[in-house]
């Protein structure tokens, strides 16, 4: 009966987002009044996960699963769904979670709710709530299924620490070679640097940046604040910036603590895109740029004048306050 | 080789989203409907394996008579038929399950969708309909190469790309990447003519239960005016992000 958390890992050790959806599944369980397993796949220690609020781990060890296989991981989450007879399963909304989730709920005969900001509405009917209209609206999703699949957006809850212990457990799900129809080829990922799905702060440029010889202001001012760097539609189009780098509406969506967008007018679908984030700056020497409007705090002012200055500032800052 | 590239019937990125009926119902009034961007990518690049593959392509739309003008418009494309399954699309798995018909009675080798619709932003139909047909899977697709049997495609991941290989039958869940911005086509005359006389077939639904249901819409609280602060007091920002925002 206990809700199960698939906590995610790369290279042995738990991702942020595991952390967030085991705070998360932990308040569900309690207000399901039951427990939480958590299901790891070739992940870190199981205390790490107990300090989030899950009960039991049940740890798998495959070498056939070194790499993410959405199909293979979707069968070994659903086979530990079934073995702790779960109603709920909790899982991130990390690229490889929700290239799984669609698999697991059919497998499951599972109902499906992507983007969930918060904790259940109610439990009987269970109802979420969810962002649609890329983060234009949210609506409120009623699961009638006696098995759910809930996909909470990254950065939604965030982390809450709780004293608890977990208990570890072997798991040995059966895997056929069905499971494994993809094969991984090739991986070109930027180990050093924070992606903008992990990532708590993101900075952002558009095409008041002039031209891509000018982003290392915005690489600079990313790396005093440990941020992901992105960049507004026209600036991926033009090619001065790579299409993974694109946020808003029709490339990647943000949600993160704090998003800083310089020299991007803010056009609808870009502040579609990163109206997740929690709290947003805008630096654009033009006032009347739609973003101002949507902004938390902005400058008026030249990026060229400004970023420098503020790079400088934030390195004090954060020399104080290290 | 046998395309279905499924549409979407969505709101144009621009529109303002509001609501009717108590808040249950998405407000089409005055608003533009378009081919769901994730989708439009597909097709293009459907069209890429047409004209150099000898590719057939047909699209498909889950929804009522009010989305056949998008049919139309992939068929002006340059799709070769279009098939409607006459229903309401009610969610995700409603639309994956209508989908699994229309491409086990049609024999399709790949089934292109978009990673997700921008209205409700499931992103979950691609991976149902792979599970329900048994097909390989590779979501966020950014890159997708044929050769006889065999498929190589790259998809977006955290933080940077993947390629894969896999098999026929396989279902891409595709976004920008798959083409270009600058690769969409824009119908012309000829084709929207031609498009008038090629089939769209209405097929009906088959009978499914509802696992979800969205039962009522919000739209976000209004925000706050922006706090300005002077380009030559950037410290002010700072203190700001660190005392007030708690952010930094």
């Amino acid at each position: 009966m206990s809700v199960l958390v698939y906590t995610e890992s790369e290279g042995g050790k738990f991702k942020k987002a595991a952390f967030e959806v085991a705070s998360y599944a932990k308040e569900v369980a309690n207000m399901l009044g039951t427990t939480v397993t958590a299901v790891s796949i070739n992940g870190g220690a199981s205390s790490e996960l107990g300090a989030y609020g899950v009960d039991k781990v049940l740890e798998v060890s495959d070498d056939k699963l070194s790499g993410f296989s959405a199909k293979a991981y979707a069968d070994v989450v659903k086979q530990a769904a079934e073995k702790e007879g779960a109603k709920v399963v909790v899982v991130s909304s990390t690229a490889d979670s929700k290239f799984l989730a669609p698999l697991l709920s059919v497998n499951l005969n599972a109902g499906y709710a992507s983007n969930v900001v918060g904790l259940p509405e109610s439990t009987s009917p269970f109802t979420v709530k969810r962002t649609a209209f890329t983060n234009k609206a949210f609506n409120i999703t009623e699961m009638s299924t006696d098995v759910k699949v809930i996909g909470l957006s990254n950065n939604a809850f965030g982390l809450k620490e709780n004293s608890g212990a977990a208990s570890a457990e072997a798991f040995s799900p059966s895997l056929s070679d069905a499971d494994f129809g993809v094969s991984v080829t090739a991986v070109d990922k930027a180990t050093d640097k924070v992606s903008i799905a992990d990532a708590d702060i993101v900075v952002s440029g558009g095409r008041g940046l002039k031209g891509p010889e000018n982003w290392g202001l915005i690489e600079d001012l990313a790396n005093v604040l440990g941020a992901a760097t992105a960049c507004s539609k026209p600036v991926s189009d033009m090619g001065w910036r790579p299409h993974s780098e694109h946020v808003g509406q029709t490339g990647k969506p943000v949600a993160s603590n704090l998003y800083i967008a310089i020299g991007v007018s803010g056009a609808i679908q870009h502040l579609a895109g990163i109206n997740a984030s929690k709290v947003k700056v805008v630096i654009n020497n033009d006032p009347e740029a739609p973003f101002f409007k949507a902004a938390d705090y902005g400058i008026v002012g030249d990026a060229f004048d400004v970023v420098p200055k503020l790079i400088e500032k934030l390195k004090e800052f954060k020399a104080n306050n290290a | 080789m046998k395309i279905l590239v499924c549409i979407s019937h969505v709101p144009d990125t621009t529109s303002k989203i509001n609501f009717t009926d108590g808040d249950t119902k998405f407000d089409t009034n005055g608003v533009q409907f378009v081919i769901n961007p994730n989708d439009e990518f597909g097709l293009t690049r459907a069209m890429w394996f047409k004209e150099k593959q000898g590719a057939s392509v047909d699209v498909v739309n889950v929804g009522g008579p009010e989305t056949e003008p998008t049919l139309r418009k992939a068929l002006a494309i340059g799709a070769d038929n279009a098939i409607r399954v006459n229903t309401e699309a009610t969610d995700g798995f409603y639309v994956a399950k209508q989908l699994a018909k229309v491409i086990q009675d049609g024999g399709y080798d790949l089934v292109i969708g978009g990673r997700e619709s921008i209205d409700y932003n499931g992103g979950m139909v691609p991976g149902m309909v792979a599970a329900l047909t048994g097909a390989n899977f590779v979501n966020t697709c950014i890159g997708l190469e044929i050769d006889g049997n065999t498929a190589t495609a790259t998809r977006e991941i955290d933080g940077g790309k993947e390629t894969s290989t896999t098999t026929l039958p396989l279902v891409v869940g595709g976004q920008k990447g798959l083409v270009e911005e600058s690769d969409l086509r824009i119908p012309n005359m000829r084709g929207i003519m031609m498009a008038r006389k090629k089939p769209l077939t209405v097929v009906d639904p088959v009978d499914v239960a509802q696992e979800t249901k969205a039962v009522q819409f919000q739209k976000p609280a209004p925000k706050g005016d922006v706090k300005l602060v002077s380009p030559d007091n950037v410290q002010e920002l700072i203190d700001l992000l660190h005392n007030e925002a708690k952010a930094i």
